[in-house]
């Protein structure tokens, strides 16, 4: 099972992006856990300077926007 | 050039709505409906016009070229960056994190952090339109040297000692890695219609967040100008008395606005013969000195940093204030 971290100081950009993974993995029918990570540390470790970022299973692949449809479900689908 | 919006707000506050030319409502209707329609148009242009020119600037490349910068150009350049770097509130954790992890000192990240509230595109598009160039350079001058100075104290006092201990550890790899290691974004040299779907994106997102400060703004700012009886200010605030830039200082924390809403304000308080300094120190420390980014903030500073960056900025303020204040009959 796929564990997404989105990052960011909870912005409302950052609620929707974690909004839509959620959404768009249950229409796909992929079992995710979507969590919000707002914790300054973390956006360190991952060296973060846009928010909101997204983290799959530990690996950093989007920051500074919220995600296209398209995008997202690239990432689920791998 | 700006005669059209005059022109477009007489004839539909006079000549369609009926409303009396010179009475307090429709003087304050007037004005309203005169700035927000000469506001939205500006804004819509101009961020286009902007964001076509500086999409390929952003936070991580502005912490690339600060990394290793001495100090002496460094709050220039802090300042300068954090005047054209687009930039929301919500980033400054993530946007401080980056430039301390990457080793610059703390008075160069702050310098870029009280800029960039104070000075954008927005802003000096809203001066430009509403006050003029010569104010425009001026409030683009003081916000400025409000910044560097801000940083080169807090760097004078060794702040670095209050910041959180994450963070202060963050700055100490930081400072230790070559200035070359750092650098970790490429420059991409953009095509046009990517410089035109960044643009019409920037357009869209920065209008769909402002324009409704922008109503607020304007609406109080027509209040004063229909409502408050004509020279009142002028009468108990127009000598500049000393007690009353302090005072707009302190009245002007609790209130949060962003430079979108303040400046139809400025305006207005500037049309009612309060004094210049009085206004800037006000309005400065109104978008400057919110509660909302001091308590994000406290993520990574500890309470006597916060405490000192606020008094720094209060200080700041009301010197401006005196300053313009006693300089305005020679301006």
């Amino acid at each position: 099972m796929k564990q997404v971290k989105v990052l960011g100081s909870g912005c409302a950009k950052c609620s929707k992006t974690a909004e839509m993974i959620a959404d768009i993995s249950e229409e796909m029918g992929i079992d995710v856990i979507v969590k919000k990570d707002a914790d300054p540390q973390t956006l360190l470790k991952f060296n973060v300077m846009k928010t909101p970022a997204v983290v799959i299973d530990g690996e950093l692949i989007h920051s500074g926007s919220v995600p296209t449809r398209d995008e997202i479900e690239g990432w689920l689908r791998d | 050039m700006f005669q059209i919006f005059t022109d477009f707000a007489t004839w539909l506050v006079y000549g369609m709505f009926g409303l009396e030319a010179g009475s307090a409502l429709g003087g304050a209707v007037h004005f309203f409906v005169e700035d927000v329609s000469k506001i939205f148009v500006l804004l819509l242009v101009m961020i286009y016009v902007i964001a076509l020119l500086r999409a390929s600037l952003d936070v991580e490349r502005v912490r690339d070229y600060l990394a290793g910068k001495n100090k002496g150009v460094g709050y220039l350049l802090g300042s300068i960056f954090g005047a054209i770097t687009p930039f929301c509130s919500c980033s400054s954790i993530p946007v401080f994190l980056g430039f301390t992890s990457a080793g610059i000192p703390l008075g160069i990240t702050i310098a870029f952090l009280i800029t960039s509230p104070l000075i954008n595109e927005v802003a000096v598009l809203l001066l430009m339109s509403l006050l003029g160039w010569k104010f425009t350079l001026l409030y683009v001058a003081v916000g400025m040297t409000v910044g560097m100075l801000g940083g080169v104290l807090l760097d004078a006092m060794k702040a670095e000692r209050w910041l959180q201990s994450f963070a202060a550890e963050a700055l100490l790899r930081g400072r230790q890695m070559a200035a070359s290691d750092v650098v970790s974004t490429v420059a991409r040299v953009l095509s046009l219609s990517e410089r035109h779907q960044f643009a019409k994106a920037e357009a869209i997102e920065i209008f769909g967040r402002v324009w409704k400060w922008v109503i607020i703004g304007v609406g109080l700012g027509a209040a004063l100008h229909g409502f408050v009886p004509e020279g009142w200010i002028e009468a108990h605030l127009g000598q500049g008395q000393w007690w009353s830039v302090p005072v707009a200082v302190l009245i002007g924390i609790p209130l949060y606005s962003n430079a979108t809403g303040i400046i139809p304000v400025m305006e207005s308080l500037l049309a009612n013969g309060l004094p210049i300094g009085t206004t800037l120190a006000f309005c400065m420390s109104t978008v400057a000195a919110s509660f909302p980014e001091f308590i994000l903030l406290k993520q990574v500073m500890q309470w006597r940093l916060l405490a000192l960056l606020l008094v720094v900025l209060l200080t700041a303020f009301t010197l401006v204030g005196w300053m313009f204040n006693f300089a305005a009959p020679y301006l």
